[in-house]
């Protein structure tokens, strides 16, 4: 009894300081609520995904012809660069982490709030002054070195806006280094009680894995950065081989961190897919303590894989083959993922809802981008087709087929949870088939041109390549035109949909428990866990005792006192 | 009747003030495991740069190079009393555990006047050796390194003001309660554990 008072009294002490739901403008300042600083990541960085991705649509319309007749070749370089920088630390790593990271943890685990709420938001706000320092480059004719901002070109290319640049990225990284403390906290500390490991929802196991992934990789990162940023404004040589640097070193700090940035915006994805996978086609999940060690696993071979970009580095043999080793490894906790998910839609009741279908479609996507990474991985065919269209069509299948569409496929299957209202099927399907027809007419060509020996990152080419990049071209241009039905369907059905109910899924994990949008501090009381999170078709509620409902009801009834 | 129970909680002399900045009302006070997991990740910036460090040195013929040679005498001084002033803010922990607060000034003023004094040594050392940050890969490095130590060494200072600052007010620091103490503390051993590493490598190293 004491204890239920104490429980009430701290509701009513909380109800005095936030009001009973947040008003608009609520959304558009310092707040520590995980679910408002939640949709805060998304707003922003699917703002910044439109502006990087009409980038992309210069680019591609550029490339139409071989001769550079749209954009000079140096804001070609400036817009290569910001695009690759804008998707990655601004759309991808926000949207997938900060996003529904936020969002989603502590519903999953049945907590109210972050373990940290105030660096939360602090993490959070660390991303405007770092896009306004990007955005701001621009005006400077932007770094133009390309994401990777390896020297010498780093260091001889537009040294104001490179300096930005760096600015930017390392503000972004010390917002992610933040975020990924209050994720292990949250999730190891604030578990609800009575949730075992065992019943630990997919994704948070996978926000673990990407948490410790970016505590160990992005501090290293930043020290690069900062090295390069003392090189070109302050006349240190860290990178400058005349005065006894080497550009290596650049090469092993940034990619020890770039790496694992690869898994850091995937293994988000990945427990995204679990999720939906398993609710969609109403069976448990196949394997799930495979698909969650499998996560820690590509967390710790991923930390050691990173020399595979520099195959063509001067990089002596016995590294090439350690790296190619460990690539290939890689690809071995993935496949299980991949592997799960198909057995778990096998035999499944499956709802061809839009999550479903991006979830399939990123499926078939990844698979195809994987593929493309082990023949990467591997130094001798690396060596052949390294800087060339190969590699672009190769990340983009991954972080386009795969990242993007996890990121739709959450954004629609958690569309009736954050906003409380349906969104339009027919129009969400609309938006599946054109950006899977475009994804493909885009990226496809663009193996046939690397293996041709089209190199990346060049305003002009030869002739010989002009066919295949219209084809690109008109494929970029239907994905642009794809963003529009998504647009309008969440800016309309967020204002007029249908109100969806607190589980419209019938889904098992506790976010689907409490109302439809939440409310401020989650749930009413400790929620009690009934059933596994994916106990799908599996009769959890029946004992093999005797009892009669009303027995259990007072059973219940006594725990909750 | 939940009314009641709610000026009973705060009646009893629970201090809302500090709780409720640090927004931990309903679970445990976790902020020193997070200043754990952080400093395990900043060690690695940290990391990163002796890497680079020992890489420039393995692939330099002389290290360092002729004419930026370092001196060791005031590095060393500077050492013993950096690593010293762990064991003195150690005494201030130990004093606010058993509710003295002035014991814990005395310390932490110790410790923080220890830290300037190191960072003066260091600015002296700056100024004397004749040469600077770009004169070649080492001083690169040097200025480097030890800069950007000396600029963790004053955020631990600033730290340690701000739990004298605090400690002024009456019960804000009590032998339950001094997370803040603590995190000043573990950062301040943080920045001692990384000096000692850097000193071997800038200064010992470089004699061999």
């Amino acid at each position: 009894m004491a204890q239920a008072d104490l429980t009430m009294d701290h509701s009513l002490e909380r109800n005095g300081k936030h009001p009973e739901k947040w008003n608009w403008y609520h959304y558009f300042w310092y707040n520590t609520d995980h679910k408002v600083i939640g949709i805060q990541y998304l707003v922003t960085s699917f703002a910044f995904y439109l502006i990087a991705g009409v980038m992309a649509l210069f680019m591609r319309a550029e490339l139409y012809t071989p001769d550079s007749d749209l954009l000079d070749p140096n804001m070609y370089n400036a817009l290569l660069t910001n695009h690759g920088t804008m998707m990655i630390f601004f759309w991808i790593v926000p949207a997938a982490i900060g996003g529904f990271g936020n969002y989603l943890v502590p519903l999953m685990i049945g907590a109210k709030d972050m373990a940290f709420p105030n660096l939360n938001a602090i993490a959070f706000w660390l991303n405007p002054p770092a896009g306004a320092l990007l955005i701001a480059s621009l005006f400077f004719g932007g770094a133009q070195s390309g994401w990777t901002a390896y020297p010498p070109l780093s260091l001889v290319t537009n040294n104001i806006g490179q300096s930005f640049w760096i600015l930017s990225i390392v503000l972004v990284g010390t917002s992610s280094i933040l975020g990924s403390v209050n994720f292990l906290i949250t999730i190891f500390k604030l578990k609800t009680p009575n949730m075992t490991w065992d019943e630990l929802p997919l994704f948070c196991w996978a926000m673990i894995a990407t948490s410790i992934l970016a505590l160990f990789s992005t501090p290293v990162l930043a020290i690069g950065l900062v090295l390069l940023l003392f090189d070109i404004n302050f006349g240190t040589g860290f990178f400058r081989p005349e005065m006894g640097g080497s550009v290596v070193v650049y090469q092993h700090l940034f990619w020890f961190y770039s790496h694992p940035a690869v898994y850091l915006m995937i293994l988000p994805i990945f427990g995204i897919m679990s999720e939906i996978v398993t609710t969609h086609a109403r069976k448990p999940i196949f394997g799930y303590k495979a698909i969650a060690y499998s996560s820690l696993a590509i967390c710790i071979v991923g930390l050691f894989v990173w020399v595979h970009h520099m195959f063509t580095s001067g990089t002596p043999a016995w590294m090439r083959m350690f790296f190619t080793i460990s690539t290939l490894i890689v690809a071995v906790p993935t496949g299980v993922k991949i592997f799960s998910w198909v057995a778990t839609l096998w035999g499944g009741k499956i709802r061809f809802t839009t999550p479903l279908l991006f979830a399939v479609g990123l499926l078939a996507m990844f698979v195809f981008g994987g593929l493309s990474g082990v023949t990467l991985g591997t130094a001798p065919f690396d060596i052949h087709v390294h800087d060339t269209y190969y590699v672009v069509a190769h990340f983009h299948y991954v972080l386009f087929g795969g990242s993007v569409f996890g990121i739709y496929a959450a954004v629609y299957h958690w569309f009736p949870k954050i906003t409380g209202r349906m969104y339009n099927e027919t129009w969400g399907r609309i938006h599946f088939v054109l950006t899977f027809i475009g994804t493909n007419l885009t990226f496809l060509p663009m193996h046939q041109l690397g293996m041709q020996g089209m190199p990346r990152r060049i305003a002009m080419y030869d002739a010989q390549f002009e066919a295949l990049n219209q084809i690109c071209t008109y494929g970029s241009m239907l994905l642009g035109f794809s963003v529009l039905p998504f647009l309008i369907n969440m800016i309309w059905c967020w204002a007029k949909g249908k109100p969806a109910g607190r589980n419209p899924w019938h889904s098992l994990t506790l976010e689907w428990q409490t109302t439809s949008p939440p409310a401020i501090e989650n749930f009413d009381e400790e929620p009690i866990i009934w059933a596994g999170p994916y106990d799908y078709g599996i009769d959890t509620q029946s004992l093999e005792t005797e009892a009669t409902v009303e027995e259990m009801l007072e059973e219940v009834g006594q725990e909750v006192r | 009747m939940t009314i009641q129970g709610t000026f009973e909680e705060t009646g009893n002399g629970a201090k809302p003030s500090h709780t409720e900045a640090a927004g931990h009302e309903e679970h445990g006070d976790y902020r020193v495991l997070g200043l754990l997991t952080f400093l395990f990740s900043e060690s690695l910036m940290f990391g990163g740069l002796f890497a680079a460090y020992l890489v420039y040195r393995a692939s330099t013929e002389t290290w360092p190079p002729e004419s930026t040679e370092v001196e060791l005498l005031l590095p060393a001084i500077n050492t013993i009393i950096l690593v010293s002033s762990s064991f003195v803010i150690h005494r201030g922990d130990s004093a606010i555990k058993k509710g003295d607060v002035n014991g814990l000034r005395v310390w932490y003023l110790a410790t923080a006047l220890m830290g300037i004094v190191f960072l003066g040594g260091q600015v002296y050392e700056y100024l004397t050796l004749g040469y600077g940050l770009t004169t070649n890969v080492f001083s690169n490095c040097f200025y480097v390194m030890t800069g950007f130590h000396g600029l963790h060494v004053l955020v631990g200072v600033l730290l340690i003001f701000g739990v004298m600052w605090r400690s002024r007010r009456t019960n804000h620091y009590n032998a339950e309660k001094h997370t803040g103490v603590e995190m000043a503390e573990i950062y301040w051993h943080f920045v001692d554990i990384i000096w000692i590493i850097l000193f071997v490598l800038l200064y010992v190293l470089t004699q061999i």
